[in-house]
């Protein structure tokens, strides 16, 4: 286990490098000038001059992304072109949002995908599983934007009973945080808790059907303990891998969610960043995103650790 | 017991009285605007922001007159080289500090010289900044210079307090200090901008809210949603399908206002070589072919519900500055196709770059099927709005669809765009005639003369259709119907002073 973690550990850093080149040239591809995109409808052309020598767009690309990698290293992750404000501020104030709003959707996802995906695979066939593959197929083709919009009509235009959007942070009222984040982590928690919920659903009935399960109930156990501490723990597996990905699919930003309960995320920074040409904010994102993806999948991989002892060995 | 009863009717009166005077206005915009900075500012929402934040020398009208604001009297010289302003008495900035001649020096030599200001070009033609006494200062330019005047009534002519602008440098925009009716108290960026009212305002007496929250919302039909349930109070920027539901609610009112800008159809006539090649670029009798087969009030009706001003000029029919002599054409199909003719071209190829914004986008459409009418074959090339810019600097397109917000003072529509080798002359038009009468046009303060100059620029331009003007967007607006107070200008911009709600 411990070499296994160190060795996982010791390639995270050319991962990262290898990711942080990718972002640069990629992004280089974008067509449009940033300073063009920044010097806006006026085009001065004194102005754009100076923006491109203040970000350093006039250097060779190597040059830029040695400037920017160097200053990566010693915790600068440059300047926003456009609001001028340093990125990693900006990723310090989004950051906690978009983890808040990832747990939250998360735990949504959890507590109704898998208990759906257990209870339709335990009732193959009958009327409990039909319900929940037609819930679970809504929720998978519902796309957000128009569930995001329908809630707001209902429940803050109609109902009066939410706030449409206006995040506050929990440390200054818990409340209303909650108030402004269960919306948005609806919306995100019913997707994924689609995905769960058929994923659970195929992985318990092909643990059921295998002579393990038939010998444990042979030998007499409870249904509960062949449920819950036999054939779950083993469908489990194919679920963390899953949910380690959608974990990490929120954690970069939920674009359209955010965008229509105006929650200042990760996803409305990326989109914003995008069409600006704020490519220090684009790649300061991009990187924290990729980041949190590997260390995730690390998390993954020690839990099917803890959940497969098989793996021990 | 009396005492206690009246003692409670005080208590009751004095809360309500200080209800009445806390209130916040929350005011939803389109987009997160940029740096907070006047010299480095340039969006449109970056400017409803700073008409809370800072004052300017001078303002508009709603009818685009320049009336006093910071400066309460000005005058040109009498060969209009020079501008003499006098000031506001007892003007201070939010730290304190006093607004006089000195920090108007200091405010047009930043915006002058600062490093990636976005205003060098626009005071291009002032000198100098002559300091007469502490309450009158002079403007000297090079040449005379008429839309001086009404480039101060924009950022160009907004005061920052010299002390917080050599103090935080080019982090300015990270705690701007102006001195206009509201002060800075924070901004998170895409969440909120906070401003809480100035009580050293000049003019604090017709200032009625305590607080304003601008909050940004991308999607109109979310910011429409927000009005609704309560979060806003007052958005800018309706979306016009929404504008009849607007209307229809009780709880809300709708307000418009014709833009100063426009929407048109760029053609190369001569930025590059392609508009050698191409059909329109190339055969003056194409464009007016192309022109003909457009009906503006269809485009009107599909793609902003009627909501918008049909045009065929720089300036809306329905300005001021508006030449009568140039009326806009009506469609005429049949004529089109025999002007097509006649250039030996019944079916021209238009390749049309369009922005992938909506209103671009539908406009294209729009264009695309009545142009077919007539013989064209319009290929639409949908490019992401920054790469369509760089497309029209390089001069590599035929036809771009462009929208302009629009400057108060028309030579802001018109030089730029069509004086030979401009920065915004994307159509390459490059005409000896037009450049004498455009300048003329800025020689002279006197309105009849400069008008009778934009008369002629309007014949020459519409004749050789560098840029086809189809039409002026209205400014749409809906608020709280309780809000009152609030005026529609043409800049599209809030005067905050005097609302309340």
């Amino acid at each position: 286990m411990t070499r296994f973690l160190i060795r996982r550990l010791a390639i995270l850093l050319p991962t990262l490098l290898f990711v942080s080149i990718i972002i640069f040239g990629l992004q280089q591809l974008l067509p449009g000038d940033p300073a063009i995109a920044m010097a806006g409808e006026e085009r001065d052309p004194q102005a754009i001059a100076d923006i491109r020598a203040k970000y350093n767009l006039d250097k060779p690309i190597w040059v830029q992304y040695g400037l920017w990698i160097g200053g990566i290293l010693q915790g600068d992750f440059g300047e926003s072109i456009r609001i001028q404000l340093p990125v990693s501020q900006l990723l310090l104030e989004k950051l906690p949002v978009t983890i808040e709003l990832a747990i939250v959707s998360m735990l949504i996802a959890l507590a109704v995908g898998l208990p759906a995906g257990v209870i339709s695979a335990l009732h193959n066939g009958r009327w409990p599983d039909y319900v929940a593959n037609v819930i679970g197929l809504w929720g998978l083709s519902t796309p957000n934007f128009w569930l995001g919009i329908m809630m707001i009509l209902l429940f803050s235009v109609h109902l009066g009973w939410l706030p449409a959007s206006g995040y506050v942070s929990p440390m200054e009222d818990l409340w209303g945080n909650l108030q402004a984040m269960i919306m948005p982590a609806f919306v995100l928690g019913t997707g994924i808790a689609a995905v769960f919920m058929r994923h659970t659903r195929s992985a318990m009935l092909q643990v059921l059907a295998s002579d393990y399960i038939r010998t444990a109930r042979a030998k007499g156990l409870y249904e509960r303990v062949v449920i819950g501490k036999h054939a779950f723990r083993n469908a489990a597996v194919p679920v963390i891998t899953l949910g380690a990905l959608e974990f990490g699919q929120l954690l970069s930003g939920a674009v359209l969610t955010e965008q229509i309960f105006s929650i200042p995320g990760f996803g409305k920074l990326i989109v914003d960043a995008v069409f600006n040409r704020d490519y220090a904010v684009v790649q300061g994102v991009v990187l924290c995103t990729a980041t949190a993806y590997i260390l995730l999948n690390l998390l993954a991989d020690i839990a099917y650790f803890l959940v497969n002892p098989r793996l021990r060995s | 017991m009396k005492k206690t009863a009246l003692a409670a009717i005080a208590a009751v009166l004095v809360l309500g009285a200080g209800g009445a005077s806390a209130q916040t206005l929350k005011f939803g915009l389109a987009e997160d605007p940029d740096a907070l900075d006047p010299t480095l500012a340039r969006t449109f929402v970056g400017r409803l922001v700073f008409s809370a934040l800072c004052d300017k020398l001078v303002d508009i009208s709603p009818d685009l007159k320049v009336v006093p604001q910071l400066a309460t009297e000005w005058k040109w010289s009498a060969d209009n080289k020079s501008l003499t302003f006098k000031l506001r008495p007892n003007v201070t900035f939010h730290d304190g500090e006093k607004f006089d001649a000195a920090a108007v020096k200091y405010n047009i030599e930043r915006h002058k010289t600062m490093q990636g200001s976005q205003r060098r070009g626009e005071l291009s033609a002032v000198t100098s900044v002559e300091v007469v006494d502490p309450l009158t200062v002079k403007l000297n330019t090079s040449a005379p210079f008429a839309p001086l005047l009404a480039t101060l009534t924009d950022r160009a002519g907004m005061m920052i307090s010299p002390k917080a602008g050599q103090a935080l440098g080019d982090k300015f925009a990270t705690a701007p200090v102006c001195a206009g009716p509201f002060k800075f108290v924070e901004r998170v960026a895409q969440d909120r901008i906070v401003v809480e009212k100035y009580d050293g305002y000049w003019n604090k007496a017709n200032v009625h809210f305590s607080r304003i929250e601008f909050r940004p919302f991308i999607d109109a039909t979310v910011r429409l949603a927000n009005l609704r349930s309560g979060q806003l109070d007052f958005l800018e920027r309706l979306a016009a399908t929404d504008a009849k539901a607007v209307q229809k609610d009780s709880k809300l009112k709708f307000a418009s206002i014709t833009e100063i800008g426009y929407y048109g159809i760029t053609i190369n006539i001569g930025k590059s070589e392609k508009s050698k090649t191409s059909a329109l670029g190339s055969n003056p009798k194409i464009r007016e072919a192309f022109e003909l087969s457009l009906d503006r009030n269809g485009i009107n009706k599909v793609v902003f519900d009627g909501l918008a001003t049909p045009g065929n000029q720089w300036v809306a029919p329905n300005s001021p500055y508006y030449a009568k002599s140039v009326p806009v054409p009506k469609r005429d199909v049949a004529k089109a196709k025999a002007l097509l003719k006649e250039a030996g071209n019944p079916n021209p190829v238009v390749n049309l770059v369009t922005p992938t914004t909506t209103d671009a986008s539908k406009i294209a459409q729009v264009v695309q099927a009545m142009a077919k009418e007539a013989g064209f074959d319009v290929r639409i090339q949908a490019t992401e709005f920054a790469t369509s810019l760089n497309m029209a600097d390089k001069g590599d397109f035929e036809a771009y669809i462009l929208a302009w917000s629009g400057r108060p003072d028309p030579d802001g529509n018109l030089y730029s765009f069509h004086a030979c080798k401009q920065p915004l002359n994307y159509s390459g038009m490059c005409n000896p005639a037009l450049d004498e009468v455009l300048n003329d046009s800025r020689l002279t303060t006197d309105m009849t003369q400069r008008q009778a100059a934009w008369d002629k620029a309007a014949k020459i331009v519409s004749a050789e259709r560098p840029i086809i003007y189809l039409l002026h967007r209205k400014w749409l607006y809906a608020h709280r119907a309780k809000l009152t107070g609030f005026k529609e200008y043409p800049d599209g911009l809030v005067r905050f002073v005097g609302m309340k709600m």
